[in-house]
């Protein structure tokens, strides 16, 4: 047990023993979801305000389900909806949501560093929820729970990930994440979406798909970012599926025992194929349960408090 | 090694649990309808011992069940996180009795987390509570229905309960701090 941080920023501060306590923490409120009353009463009378200044549905509501669940008030507040429209900083924003007396702030924010930055003047906890290309934590906290889970260890194992690197804030948490605990890590993808500079970070870089999937133990599908691309990084979608989409046949070359994840949302026909993806080594909906754990122990962590973690009888 | 004075030692323990495994037959006659549940950690092993004992004497085994209360308790912003543990409950507990069991009994607030946490698995008859040691300083209306020992204490002083389960020997010392 080692953790005593107020906020979860990113993956690259984390030290190996921090992950592990958010794992294990997660497998007890797993358990709270398997229950006919799926809610404990951890952070009652808290305030917890999603603020999601880039659009996202199954994060937003993964985070207010697992706030629900802990018994915290749980407010919502979109860029589209709000006085940012009017011009109004982002400083402003926050300070004014921690007037109301935010405990705990979640937020999505297209600019790298943004929760970093809240994180320094406001009192209230903060939580990453994805900051542009730079880091999701939570995401790969819980591909890693999924990974553990399914497999029973990470350090050994060989995980290939997949797609879009070069934009992906999954990919550079995930890869953090899995180097942390020993995994080996190869990606794969268009050589302009998956840059050499990857093979720094201690990663294989490979742009043959056969060769990135043959040893895999997990094989972690990225979705194409359409938006985060300024220009058009591959000639075409049809291109993209033939060369690197992960197909039955070519899930054939890969070891029987290997697991297919991806963070969603799936683009049916176009990274994998339905048959795939609802096949029996499909995770992905394992990892949507996970994940309402993983931010339930995510909410949970940093609202712990200064004194000494012993209780009393 | 521990810093003061033994209280309890195996064969001590040994008698104590045993007394405690009776008296919880003796106030509760019909066995099929008792579920034990040790609270994490120090209850979990004495809730399993006293299990194997209320076994001998009913002739059918007890249902043996774990709770962690961290996710119930009411000073999560005082400390910490703590560290989660499993819960685990093994039956059915509506319509039967309880039988909370700690290894020691102090404040209070541990029992009224784990009353609040068993809500959520269904509706008890009852809920009696057993403990090893009842060391006082109550903060909260709470009473053991079945103690092991009672000890008083300074509130600076720290009760060291030790279990072979552990890799220990089985030992409860009183520590001055």
């Amino acid at each position: 047990m080692n953790w005593n941080r107020r906020h979860l920023l990113d993956i690259q501060s984390l030290s190996a023993d921090e992950i592990t306590t958010v794992l294990d923490t997660a497998l007890a409120f797993r358990a709270v979801g398997e229950r006919a009353i799926k809610k404990v009463p951890a952070l009652r009378g808290k305030t917890v305000i999603n603020l999601f200044i880039e659009p996202s549905t199954r994060t937003r509501i993964s985070f207010e389900l697992a706030a629900h669940r802990l018994t915290a008030d749980v407010i919502n507040f979109t860029a589209e909806a709000s006085s940012l429209k009017k011009g109004e900083t982002l400083r402003d924003t926050a300070r004014n949501l921690e007037a109301l007396n935010a405990d705990i702030i979640i937020i999505r924010h297209s600019a790298t560093g943004a929760p970093h930055f809240l994180s320094r003047f406001l009192k209230a906890s903060v939580i990453n929820a994805g900051d542009g290309a730079h880091e999701h934590p939570t995401q790969a906290l819980l591909d890693l729970f999924t990974i553990r889970d399914r497999k029973g260890k990470i350090a050994g194992l060989k995980v290939t990930i997949l797609g879009d690197i070069l934009y992906s804030r999954v990919a550079r948490s995930n890869i953090w994440a899995l180097l942390k605990m020993g995994a080996q890590v190869t990606l794969c993808g268009p050589a302009t979406l998956v840059p050499r500079v990857f093979e720094q970070m201690g990663c294989r870089v490979t742009y043959n798909v056969e060769e990135a999937i043959a040893d895999a133990d997990i094989i972690n599908l990225l979705r194409i970012q359409h938006e985060r691309q300024r220009k058009s990084m591959f000639p075409s979608i049809g291109e993209y599926t033939s060369l690197f989409g992960l197909t039955k046949s070519r899930l054939a070359g890969a070891k029987p025992d290997a697991l297919i994840m991806h963070p969603g949302p799936i683009n049916r026909g176009v990274e994998i194929d339905s048959e795939v993806a609802d096949g029996p080594r499909s995770l992905i909906l394992n990892q949507v349960t996970n994940g309402l754990a993983i931010r339930m122990a995510a909410l949970f962590l940093v609202s712990g408090g200064k004194g000494p973690q012993e209780v009393t009888a | 090694m521990p810093k003061g004075p033994l209280l309890l030692n195996a064969a001590a323990i040994q008698r104590a649990l045993h007394r405690v495994a009776h008296e919880i037959a003796e106030r509760n006659e019909d066995g099929t309808k008792v579920v034990l549940v040790g609270v994490q950690r120090g209850g979990i092993h004495l809730a399993q011992r006293l299990g194997d004992v209320l076994a001998t004497i009913w002739g059918f085994p007890a249902p043996v069940g774990q709770l962690d209360v961290s996710m119930h308790r009411d000073d999560l912003d005082l400390r910490l996180a703590p560290e989660v543990h499993a819960t685990k409950i093994p039956a059915d507990i509506n319509g039967k009795t309880v039988v909370l069991v700690d290894d020691v009994l102090f404040s209070g607030r541990t029992t009224r987390a784990a009353m609040d946490a068993l809500n959520d698995f269904g509706r008890p008859k009852r809920i009696q509570l057993a403990v090893l040691i009842d060391r006082g300083h109550r903060e909260l209306p709470i009473k053991p229905d079945f103690v092991g020992k009672n000890v008083p204490t300074a509130t600076s002083e720290r009760i060291l309960v030790r279990l072979k389960e552990d890799g220990a020997e089985d030992a409860v010392y009183l520590e001055k701090t």
